[in-house]
């Protein structure tokens, strides 16, 4: 089992406690009446899949029950860093060195 | 006969069946007296439960709660703020959330003067009907709850005085290490018969007394 940092907490805890939520840092469309159907469709349903760096968020359920993000890479499953919500990673891909695949 | 197979699905004399219901039925061998048992189990019913949310940032919420409770703030996991004589104590959940547990029958007090010394942004909610207490004591708890849980409860990271919310038998509790040999669990209602009926099967193993 992972041992994940939850930011919140300060502490590493049993992945058995979290729960993945998805891609992180989604920015709903400012104006969604002006936004166009195939823009909207892409913020709703589409998602990115890479093979390699993914941020994603993940849910303390058993702990705090707060949001938070976490950079993983999806090869190897390595959770590189875990940040609170609103805030902005510092481990990417461009950074790393590391390839992501389109 | 067609060639589809079949097989008897009634066991061979021997094999033990067991209804949907067997859990019901389930008898827990437990010890007469308390001193002999490895595990004390005690519910602490009617307790008065309520959740405090607010902006741990603002110093005037800060003062305003340690004002009503008599109990400095925690600010961070881990410590609990407990008064064992006035039976009152307030525990982290999370970064705006916290947990006040009072004496029966005093929670509605605690109430009034938690919205007496705080203004702004804040909300207190009454869930004392939601969960209830259960303690366990005894030189064997650390045992217990190392098959219960997956957070360590080694004295070394599980101080007397750390309380935490993890995962316990699959569901929820939030587990506080009250004394040396004596912990608190707070667990939720609907998970209240399973749970107790998880802790006495356990515990059986190191002799669990349960005082009614």
């Amino acid at each position: 089992m992972l041992h994940i940092y939850c930011p919140y907490c300060e502490e590493y805890r049993e992945e058995e406690e979290f729960r993945p939520k998805g891609e992180a840092h989604i920015a709903r469309p400012a104006e969604p009446e002006a936004t166009s159907d195939e823009a909207w469709g892409d913020y709703l349903f589409f998602r990115k899949n890479p093979r390699g760096l993914h941020h994603e968020q993940w849910y303390h359920a058993a702990g705090c029950r707060k949001f938070f993000n976490a950079t993983r890479d999806t090869v190897s499953y390595q959770i590189l860093e875990t940040y609170k919500a609103g805030q902005q990673p510092t481990v990417s891909a461009a950074a790393s060195g590391k390839k992501v695949a389109k | 006969m067609s060639d589809l197979s079949i097989f008897d699905l009634n066991p061979a004399a021997g094999a033990k069946p067991e209804s949907p219901l067997a859990m019901t039925r389930v008898t827990v061998a437990t010890v007469a007296s308390a001193a002999n048992a490895g595990v004390v189990v005690r519910e602490h019913a009617f307790l008065g439960h309520l959740i405090l949310r607010g902006r741990a940032s603002d110093p005037a919420f800060c003062a305003g709660v340690e004002q009503a409770l008599g109990l400095p703030l925690p600010l961070k996991m881990g410590p609990l703020s407990r008064d064992e004589a006035r039976g009152v104590s307030l525990q982290w959940m999370s970064p705006d959330e916290w947990l006040v547990i009072v004496p029966a029958g005093s929670e509605f007090a605690t109430e009034k003067r938690l919205r007496e010394a705080l203004t702004g942004h804040y909300a207190v909610m009454n869930v004392s009907g939601g969960q209830t207490v259960l303690e366990l004591s005894g030189p064997a708890v650390r045992e217990v709850l190392m098959k219960c849980t997956p957070y360590d409860v080694h004295p070394g990271h599980f101080p007397v005085g750390k309380a935490v919310s993890s995962v316990f038998a699959k569901s929820t509790a939030i587990i506080r290490r009250v004394a040396e040999d004596r912990w608190e669990l707070v667990i939720r209602r609907s998970f209240a018969d399973y749970l107790f009926r998880w802790v006495l099967d356990a515990s059986e193993e190191f002799g669990v007394h349960v005082v009614q």
